[in-house]
């Protein structure tokens, strides 16, 4: 099946299966690898990724029902300067990943969170990182992070 | 994980997805994805077509209807949860969508096929059987309307049938006491138990996870309109009712939970 | 020659450095094994037992070979002949264990579910996994032995060769009678049993692997995601039977290990035959099931711990029993695993009497083997468990227990009855600290409070004092205890033509930092910006010696490495500088990238042009070898000992059972600090992992051995909402052990915080008569021990 959409900017059209999940059509048949898979059960958010701008599970949506739509991956979050997104800024300077695999999607998440959620108590960005495991950071810095985004996005 | 191979229809109509559905008796309904897909990857359900109603744009919507609010079947978790309507007229249903799952599930997840997955142990089946919402069913042969209360029938079974469409959710307005006690150990949990009290004219409970189905806590309920107190209603949480046992909770322990959670949702609904 | 100079440190050390390695992480652009793009590679698939003790009647392979895109499918039978030998053991503890020998497909019977049966291989992920479902097995199901005490019966013995389910004995008891004795005269004697649940170490990267062979070149590169790469190397070589010469293994980013990737697997060798026989890229990528089930779990033990202590609790001897699980089979160094904490059940205490006894049992269960912290968790678990209880018994505070039996500053070295030398320690005075951050009166007073009026919500405080052993390790330490392996690690520090400066490591990180760390080590000597030098590791080609990373041992031997390295490199470069200035080596010092001659500051070289000089060879002193390089592999002395107070303070909901974490302090002492940053973030990943146990998590099985927690859905890895942040501060006693002063931190978070949250849990519940609540402390088991109370 053919499907066409956006992707972190780019119009891209690919022939997939139907049961091509969205994780698998952005790593496989785009080569965008940054977005992980870690989990079967659509529990752990390494593969977070927005459509339309809002947080999704990759794993958990056809590459068939985003099709039309506009995806950004962790790929897409560099500024056009080539800096980095203020929120992946923000992870290095408090030290919010280890290992980084759980991070594109920590990121993606923790962007969306603060588009709907501009100013987020400790408690509200724990709660809307709710479905993104780490097994590294103990989420610590994650938080701090998100937190010192949010202060540093509002500034701009 | 990935599904077993299928083959996929976008339907730009209710009566498209309807003509499909008659035609294919293995085909299903495929809205969000969040309860169907993950069922799919484990292989435990393997349809051989899907049918995706999530385009349907005028599915998507929520309406002050006066003494109800009026709610598209194609209506996403987080939409419910943020929507001033249903803020200022029917609480409840926006605290309990913004509990389920985490928010990027409430950004797929509708309120539709929450509600025609049927899960016992989901959250919005339950709020709306104690909202006492209406659930417009759409097929072939028109449109016809079920009480909550008659819908859910089994474990994920449901009052649909193959080639029926749940169109409209209708939750009577309820700003009176309320209070929705999800019990569970992450965040991101269904609940081990939960229970949903409405006070609308009567007071009406819902338990989560307490049976293969959502269920309203019928002893409770009597008890209080014969006047029993809250202690006294709250420890017939779950008179006649089998619960499930599981790691979390085995059936002795989820009755426990059953009556704590009654009694403390009674009394926060008896308090705002 | 040694010399000194003015200024040995640029002020590197010990600061805030952000990570090199974050902005690949952040951008996508890092490459984990499963990115890697291999044309033309077979997907490879297993089979997996479903049962968990069977014999095999039938396994029928056809329909899935006739499945479209698949290329093979195997079983034992059709490939026995391509192993040189069985799946390895690497820590034969005891002469005469017994090790089930074992290939990667099981041979006639399976033993746990998740026991590999069959592969298949195919042109496509898709392909590979479809065609499982097309496999057929017959099995005749045997009951399976799941509790270790029911393995300790014999009543059914898995491995029927063996004889028996005990895999060893092993016995530290230098001094039985003195323990007797002890025993016999004690005032107080308290006897506890705990459980250590089995924990899936639950790495956010499943494991993945692709080989690549050169069918004419005759070599193989391995792309693994490994914590052991140059160990994995030879393992394979054994195992397949391919000359070390011919193969690479490269650990490409490495998504978390914990342990669960210092290990030698099914696939690991199956991909690398297969590649081998097909003359074909074999890649395989683990699912999250597949890791709960046939990845490594940490933990499972059954630990009796009796302390007797005189009138006034000083403790006299401590005694310990482990029966510990080894799962069906022994992996790399499943066997080893109780030893690591062998010697630590008197924790942070002076007791002259010690005896440790450990038994390792089969069962039906997938394989033990390390997880963050290997033997030193379960230790300090049960001797600061045990500390509590002894506290309870005697009715004093168990702080005030705690300091009455402290190992003295004065003390260290301290040589314990167990027969380890602590290198450097003054708990008194981290405890202190530790007290008086938490404010412990105050919550006291508010504890009481809530007892007073009734309330369903409890307050507890608990507190648990650990020390460990970390650095693995001196490798004559190791030889004794039969460990197949050195305890060294090797670095090298090269300044390239161009004075940018290459540091090649055998630690191989997964999330550690090294890049970062060792770049700071090396530009604090050097006095050269941090983004000049460049680490390079986890690839057997380019770091062809190491013994990678694990037991919290990179900094302290690996990182010891790479700051001799760079003193060597230094020395050479400094001859070249004096041979150029004509002035004795004596005479020099250095500063920020260049040499002076004392008292003539302007009469100067710098290390860029002794790294051209020595580049070019065109002016070296007589007998100098070129280039600008040097090598060090570095044994250490000893282990290293960093302890801490860590003190939590939980809410119990005793209507439902339910225990929120409130607050956690840790205070810990891992010497020198290196990279405060990175430091904190080992805590807090630690702490994390530790309270996880202690509350969430737990590999449960039913009564037939089906793992019922095989996902992140049911397997409770918890997030962001489950925790507060941490607090955290710090003493600092430097090791003596090695040159940079340094003592591990990676996994003191795991081993100090179960007992600390326990002990808390407990301590809330206490005036209800609960003395235990076994681990993980969900509210269903509050809630039983909180009826089973009442009831009396
Ligand atoms: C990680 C995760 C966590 C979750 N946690 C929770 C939780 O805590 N609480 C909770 O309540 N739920 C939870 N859910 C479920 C979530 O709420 C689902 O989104 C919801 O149950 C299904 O909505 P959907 O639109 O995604 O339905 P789909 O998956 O698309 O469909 C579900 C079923 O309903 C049918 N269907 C869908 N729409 C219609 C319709 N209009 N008419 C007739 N039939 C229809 C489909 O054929 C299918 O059988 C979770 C899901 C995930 C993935
Ligand atoms: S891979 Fe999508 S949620 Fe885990
Ligand atoms: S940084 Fe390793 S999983 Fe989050």
């Amino acid at each position: 099946m053919e499907v066409t959409m956006t992707v972190n900017g780019a119009k891209v059209s690919k022939d997939v299966e139907p049961r091509t999940l969205l994780v698998h059509f952005v790593r496989d048949n785009l080569g965008l690898t940054g977005t992980n898979v870690g989990c079967d059960t659509s529990s752990c958010g390494a593969c977070t990724v927005h459509v339309n701008g809002e947080s999704v599970k990759s794993c958990t949506m056809l590459a068939v029902q985003a099709d039309g739509q506009e995806i950004t991956t962790i790929e897409g979050m560099a500024q056009a300067n080539g800096e980095m997104h203020p929120m992946q800024k923000a992870f290095q300077e408090n030290h919010g990943l280890q290992c980084g695999y759980c991070t594109p999607g920590m990121v993606m998440a923790a962007t969306s969170l603060l588009k709907e959620n501009p100013h987020p108590t400790e408690q509200e960005v724990r709660n809307g990182l709710e479905g993104n495991l780490c097994r590294c950071t103990g989420y610590h810095n994650i938080v701090k992070a998100v937190l010192a985004a949010a202060d540093g996005m509002a500034e701009v | 994980m990935f599904p077993s191979s299928f083959d996929y229809v976008r339907a730009s109509s209710v009566s498209e997805a309807i003509s499909i559905l008659n035609n294919e008796e293995d085909a299903k309904l495929i809205a969000g994805g969040h309860s169907l897909l993950p069922l799919m990857k484990l292989r435990l359900a393997n349809p051989s077509k899907l049918v995706d109603i999530g385009r349907i744009g005028d599915l998507s919507y929520i309406a002050d209807r006066g003494d109800h609010v009026a709610i598209g079947a194609l209506t996403r978790h987080a939409a419910i949860e943020s929507s001033d309507v249903v803020k200022a007229s029917v609480p409840m249903l926006a605290y309990v969508a913004s509990l389920v799952g985490d928010p990027s599930v409430r950004h797929r997840g509708t309120l539709g096929g929450s509600v025609s997955h049927g899960d016992g142990a989901s959250d919005l089946p339950a709020a709306i059987l104690a909202l006492d919402a209406t659930l417009v069913v759409t097929s072939a042969s028109g449109v016809r309307e079920v009480a909550a209360k008659d819908f859910f029938k089994g474990f994920l079974e449901t009052d649909l049938n193959q080639g029926e469409v749940l169109t409209e959710i209708k939750v009577p307005k309820a700003t009176g006491g309320w209070s929705y006690q999800k019990f569970n150990r992450r965040a991101q949990d269904w609940a081990i138990v939960g229970v949903a009290a409405v006070r609308n004219g009567s007071t009406k409970i819902s338990l989560v996870n307490m049976a293969s189905m959502p269920i309203r806590a019928e002893a409770v309920e009597s008890a209080l309109s014969g006047g029993a107190s809250i202690e006294e209603a709250a420890a017939l949480a779950s008179e006649g009712i089998e619960p499930p046992s599981d790691l979390n909770a085995s059936a002795d322990y989820r009755r426990h939970l059953a009556s704590v959670l009654v009694r403390r949702a009674l009394v926060e609904a008896s308090s705002n | 020659m040694t010399v000194t100079d003015s200024q040995t440190s640029h002020g590197i050390l010990g600061t805030r450095t952000l990570r090199k390695e974050d902005p690949k992480l952040l951008s996508g652009e890092a490459k984990f094994t499963d990115d890697l793009v291999i044309p033309g590679a077979l997907y490879m698939a297993l089979l997996r037992s479903t049962v968990a003790h069977a014999k095999i009647v039938s396994i029928d392979t056809e329909a899935a070979k006739e499945a479209p895109g698949v290329v093979a499918v195997y079983t034992y039978e059709d490939l026995k002949d391509d192993w040189a030998g069985p799946m390895p053991c690497a820590w034969p503890v005891t002469p005469d264990m017994k090790n089930p020998t074992h290939f990667p497909l099981a041979n006639g019977k399976v033993n746990y579910v998740g026991d590999g049966v069959a592969v298949v291989l195919a042109n496509s992920k898709e392909a590979a996994i479809d065609a499982l479902e097309l496999i057929n097995v017959e099995y005749d199901e045997l009951d399976p032995v799941l509790e270790i005490e029911d393995s300790a019966k014999d009543e059914r013995v898995i491995h029927e060769d063996l004889g028996t389910n005990a895999s060893y004995k092993w016995d530290l008891i230098p001094n039985k009678d003195g323990v007797d004795e002890a025993f016999a005269k004690a005032a107080y004697t308290v006897s506890e049993r705990y459980i250590q649940q089995r924990i899936v170490p639950a790495a956010m990267e499943p494991r993945s692997i692709v080989v690549v062979p050169a069918p004419f070149g005759g070599d193989f590169t391995i792309y693994n995601t490994t914590q052991i790469p140059h160990i994995l190397k030879i393992m394979l070589a054994l195992t397949v039977g391919i000359s070390e010469t011919k193969l690479r293994v490269i650990a490409p980013s490495v998504g978390g290990g914990f342990g669960s990737k210092l290990d030698v697997y099914a696939e690991d060798v199956l991909t690398l035959a297969l590649a081998r026989k097909l003359r074909k890229p074999i890649r395989w990528t683990e699912e999250r099931t597949e890791n709960a089930l046939a990845t490594i779990h940490g933990r499972g033990q059954v630990q009796y711990i009796e302390l007797a202590a005189d009138e006034n609790g000083k403790v006299t001897a401590v005694r310990v029993n482990i029966l510990a699980d080894m799962g069906a089979y022994l992996q790399l160094i499943t066997p080893g695993i109780p030893l690591l904490g062998a010697f630590l059940y008197h924790g942070v205490y002076d007791v002259p009497n010690y005896s440790f006894s450990c038994t390792g049992y089969f069962t039906n269960k997938t394989p033990t083997d390390a997880y963050r912290g290997a033997g030193r968790p379960e230790a300090t678990f049960a001797i600061e468990r045990a500390m509590d209880a002894l506290a309870h018994k005697m009715g004093v505070s168990p702080i005030e227990l705690r300091r009455r039996n402290f190992i003295q500053k004065e003390q260290f070295p301290y040589s314990s009855a167990a027969g380890l030398v602590f290198d450097s320690g003054d708990y008194e005075t981290n405890l202190d600290k530790a007290v008086g951050l938490f404010g412990i009166e105050d919550i006291l007073a508010e504890k009481q409070r809530r007892i007073d009026s009734g309330s369903t919500k409890l307050l507890g405080i608990g507190i648990s004092f650990f020390v460990e052993m970390c650095g693995l390790a001196p490798s004559r330490v190791l030889a004794s205890l039969n460990y197949g392996a050195g305890g060294w690690e090797a670095a090298t520090v090269r300044i390239l033509p161009t004075s940018k400066v290459q540091v090649v490591t055998g630690s191989a990180p997964h999330g550690q930092g090294h890049e970062t760390a060792w770049a700071m080590i090396v530009a604090d000597r050097l006095g050269i910006d941090i983004n000049d030098i460049e680490v390079l590791h986890s690839d057997t080609a380019i770091a062809p010696h190491g013994l990678d990373t694990y037991g919290s041992r990179s900094l302290s031997v690996g990182g010891s490495a790479v700051h001799m390295a760079t003193e060597k490199v230094l020395e050479k470069a400094r001859s070249i500088a004096a041979h150029q200035l004509e002035v004795s080596e004596a005479d020099l010092d250095y500063a920020n990238g260049m040499f002076t001659v004392k008292g003539s500051p302007d009469k100067a070289f710098p290390l860029a042009g002794a790294a051209f000089e020595a580049f070019t060879a065109h002016n070296l002193p007589d007998g100098m070898e070129p280039n600008l390089e040097a090598s060090v592999t570095w044994d250490p002395p000893n282990f290293t000992f960093p302890y801490g107070s860590h003190l939590a303070l939980v809410e119990v909901d005793t209507e439902t059972g339910k225990v929120d974490l409130l607050r956690y302090l840790a205070v810990d002492d891992c010497g020198n600090r290196v990279n405060p940053l990175i430091i904190e973030g080992q805590v807090h990943g630690g702490l994390a992992q530790g309270i996880a146990q202690a509350l969430f998590e737990e590999a449960a099985y039913d009564d037939r051995g089906n793992l019922i927690t095989s996902t992140l859905a049911d397997y409770l890895v918890p997030s962001a909402a489950e925790f507060p942040f941490f607090e955290l501060d710090h003493t600092v006693t430097p090791s003596p052990t090695n040159p940079l002063g340094v003592k591990g931190i990676g996994e003191a978070g795991a081993i100090a915080s179960p007992p600390a949250i326990i002990n808390a849990v407990v301590d809330a519940l206490n005036h209800l008569g609960i003395e235990d609540v076994e681990m993980p402390a969900s509210p269903q088991r509050v809630w039983r021990a909180i009826n089973a109370a009442k009831k009396g």
